[in-house]
């Protein structure tokens, strides 16, 4: 639900655009290629995040109820029944196969980020579900991500919020994998200069990017850079073309190159074989079995795919934070504006592109001190998890009309249904912070 | 080669009583543009001034009074012409129809036409006559059912009768919404096949921004919400006083103003009242151009509650008023917007909810008006006229034309 999957539509008919990307041949890159003649890494990273829907909250429950996540029903608005049946589709099967994988391939390597809510819903509901992604990172070829842990877009509205996200982030994948990040990764990938600053003056390796033309211009994303404004920390970029053919493309019937297999698709990650030292493939994790289908063959897909890109022996894969080891920075990338993986114009537009999600947002931060002030840990959980970005990915007007992903991710009948539950449950939580303001004043 | 049409119909603007007249018009217009012959046949003479096709009159005796309140329930139209009871004969109510059926002999032979095209039960039996004899393929268009004026309760057999048969004998069935189609095919029996929708469509994109009225109240802070239509069961006058109740509760500087008149409007009062409430309620009779439209652009909302609204051409007046619109999921004008709130008519709590964040949140108003301006010019008169041509097209390829 969160994710790259929306740029869907973004990429008809830009197919031509996008090859000539990698048609540039830039001088440096040639020299520094004659020297260093190497076939690319693939640097494969997933997503896993879900967010906590609000119900269908009218005016009349302010005051009265103050569950706002708790839908039983059969809409999509019932968060148990949305993770069980996504579980089932989509984290089970994968994991079990890349288990296998990760088993018969000690070379294979994986990358995740979960946000908090993500693993806080499935410690409480389905702990086996947890536990295979234990098993994963077991193997010790599987790095795991840091981000914030409500999935937000805080770093754009509050620093302070924003770094106790991150943290709460880290203490929650020590306790449950017992491993450190090094490596960054913010909500919906948004990021610019100052992102990668702070991350770099936190000490992080390395942060990951789309790898999007309106910065790159004629360089290629199959490099590591590093942020303009930074001392040490190295920027990954997303290979957007080669990760939305899997992540948007696989099933499409009217693609051209449809059906698409593992071994057509490592000719193309062999095809960059001088042209780059890495393949950035980032994605959500719930493109196998929730996106794109079983019964499309995407599982077949993957139980293919590390044997044929390992068929080529100069191929490797690397964790992120292996791919800042291993490779120097080409250049210096300058994103002075905020870039994400969404839709083609690939800004914030998603979340804060119309009126309704910017005076949602802008009351939700308005909010802050009082809400911390209050020292009431259920208060402060409920408004971290009203930050969760999908919640204004749901009010998006952009293309509401004709039916597109937008529509297909929305579990509300429209933006505005989804603005009124929501300003509703912050209506109520406005009141609760009053009321235990009041109660401490009466105390003291 | 394009058709020649001889288009039946009922009245047409300004001497219309309501929608009919406008979407009539609108449709003819954007057909004649396109190179469509047509021959509108209206029952009576008025002073009609159009240069872009040819109008006829059919010379029926009744009173124009009369005639143009046919198109309501039988029981409202007893009661607006036989409030004693006495000289009122139930036939009167059809006579209109039956008259054109008989003096549409004249006109049919005298007309060259390919093809004709009848609207709503009215003008059935007149259509009918038209095809046997000139036996040219004949088009039903249906507007409005009686199925949707009474809510299924007490319909009137014969009109009821009328309509079904006009579709059976019909070669192809126009409806105005799938919304309608479904009634047609549920309730009537009609092969599907034979029905395609056609929505309607709106000329005027964006109206005159007019001096505000009602700006005392607006001044203190009241917000506006408004009913428009006529008080008659089928446009659900009761759920938006029910709705106006939750309101008024939480928030109670409220004005409800009701722009319209019709046969529960009486009822509609005295449900207000019963509810305490009437002081809230602001009920102005019908309204024509300027005065209404200065009210609509005054409002923060415009609701339509419809129990049964076939199509709901008000949503896009105004919208090209510059109000958005809070609409019953019971209307076909639903499947052509998504920039507008829509909720079932019986969920009063959930239609006070909408109008209450409305009201509360500028944003919301600010982003429905926005983005449903811009939905607006993508429901024009042109494409229906294309889809008609189209349908005209398949009947002639069928008739062997």
């Amino acid at each position: 639900m969160s994710s790259s999957f929306r740029g869907n539509p973004a990429f008809k008919g830009r197919e031509d655009v996008i090859t000539n990307y990698y048609e540039i041949f830039h001088l440096p890159f040639v020299i520094y290629h004659l020297l260093f003649i190497l076939m690319p890494s693939i640097c494969l990273y997933f997503q896993v995040h879900q967010p906590m829907r609000v119900k269908k909250y009218r005016i009349f429950d302010v005051g009265t109820d103050h569950d706002y996540f708790n839908d039983t029903g059969e809409s999509n608005l019932n968060n148990k029944k949305i993770l069980r049946k996504v579980a089932d589709k989509s984290y089970l099967p994968a994991n079990k196969l890349l288990l296998k994988l990760l088993k018969k391939y000690p070379e294979l390597r994986l990358s995740y980020s979960f946000s908090g809510v993500f693993l806080e819903q499935l410690k409480d509901q389905l702990p086996h579900v947890l536990g295979s992604f234990r098993d994963l990172v077991k193997t010790g070829q599987v790095e795991i991500l840091n981000e914030t842990y409500y999935h937000s877009l805080a770093f754009f509205y509050s620093r302070a919020e924003f770094e106790s996200q991150v943290n709460m982030h880290k203490d929650l994948i020590w306790k449950l994998f017992k491993v450190e990040s090094e490596v960054f990764r913010n909500t919906e990938l948004a990021y610019n200069n100052d992102l990668a600053m702070w991350a770099d003056s936190k000490g992080y390796k390395g942060i990951l990017a789309e790898g999007w033309d309106s910065f790159l211009g004629w360089r290629s994303p199959n490099f590591v850079y590093q942020p303009t404004g930074t001392k040490k920390i190295k920027l990954l970029l997303k290979n957007y073309k080669l990760s939305d053919d899997i992540a948007f493309r696989f099933s499409e019937k009217s693609w051209k190159e449809w059906p698409l297999t593992a071994d057509k698709f490592a000719r193309w990650v062999d095809a960059i074989n001088g042209n780059g030292q890495i393949v950035n493939l980032f994605m959500d994790y719930e493109t196998f079995g929730e996106h794109q289908w079983k019964e499309q063959g995407i599982f077949g897909f993957l139980e293919h795919l590390p044997s044929e890109i390992l068929k080529h022996q100069d191929n490797n894969f690397v964790t992120p934070s292996e791919a800042v080891k291993k490779y120097p920075a080409m250049d210096e990338v300058d994103v002075p504006g905020v870039v994400t993986w969404a839709d083609t114009e690939r800004d914030l537009s998603a979340w804060v592109g119309n009126s309704i999600q910017s005076s949602a947002l802008t009351l939700l931060y308005k909010m802050e001190k009082k809400i911390l002030d209050t020292g009431n840990p259920k208060i402060i959980q409920d408004w971290r998890r009203l930050q969760t970005s999908d919640h204004f990915y749901y009010m998006c007007t952009k293309w509401f009309s004709d039916g597109d992903v937008h529509k297909y991710f929305n579990p509300y009948e429209s933006p505005y249904d989804a603005f009124i539950s929501y300003m509703s449950a912050l209506s109520d939580l406005k009141l609760r912070t009053k009321a235990t303001r009041k109660r401490r004043v009466k105390n003291v | 080669m394009n058709p020649r049409v001889l288009m039946i119909g009922w009245e047409l603007p300004p001497f219309n009583s309501g929608g009919l007249g406008e979407a009539c018009l609108g449709l003819a217009k954007a057909l004649s543009k396109k190179g469509v012959k047509i021959t509108f046949v209206l029952p009576q003479k008025v002073d009609i001034n159009v240069d872009f096709m040819d109008v006829v009159f059919a010379d029926i005796e009744d009173s124009l009074k009369m005639m143009l309140s046919s198109y309501v329930t039988y029981s409202e139209w007893a009661k607006q012409f036989g409030t004693d009871g006495k000289n009122i004969n139930p036939f009167d109510f059809l006579g209109g129809a039956l008259e054109y059926a008989e003096k549409i002999g004249k006109i049919a032979r005298r007309c060259n036409f390919d093809l004709v095209h009848s609207h709503d039960w009215l003008t059935f039996p007149a259509g009918i006559v038209a095809k046997k004899l000139s036996n040219k393929p004949f088009v039903t268009h249906v507007h409005q059912t009686e199925m949707d004026r009474t809510g299924g309760h007490n319909l009137n057999p014969i009109v009821y009768n009328i309509e079904k048969v006009g579709m059976e004998k019909a070669d192809k069935v126009i409806s105005v919404s799938q919304f309608t189609k479904n009634i047609l095919v549920n309730n009537y029996a009609i092969d599907p096949n034979k029905i395609t929708v056609v929505h309607n469509g709106i000329e005027e994109i964006s109206r005159k921004r007019l001096p505000p009225a009602l700006a005392a109240m607006k001044k203190l802070n009241y917000k506006l919400v408004l009913f428009l239509g006529r008080i008659t069961l089928m446009k659900g006058p009761e759920y938006f006083v029910r709705a106006a109740k939750t309101v008024l509760e939480h928030r109670p500087k409220t004005i409800f103003v009701v722009v319209g008149s019709g046969d529960m409007q009486e009822q509609m009062m005295a449900e207000a009242g019963n509810l305490g409430i009437m002081d809230n309620f602001l009920f102005t009779g019908f309204l024509r151009g300027e005065e209404k439209n200065r009210i609509w652009q005054s409002a923060d909302l415009f609701v339509i509650p419809s129990v049964s609204e076939p199509f709901g051409i008000t949503a896009l007046e105004s919208i090209a008023n510059g109000t958005p619109v809070l609409l019953s999921k019971q209307s076909g004008v639903a499947e052509v917007l998504s920039h507008v709130l829509k909720v079932d008519f019986w969920d009063t709590d959930e239609m006070a909810n909408k109008i209450i964040s409305v009201l509360a949140y500028p944003s919301l108003k600010k982003v429905l008006k926005q983005e449903s301006s811009k939905e607006l010019p993508l429901i024009n008169w042109d494409k229906s006229a294309d889809k008609c041509i189209g349908i005209y097209r398949s009947i002639q390829e069928n008739h062997g034309f």
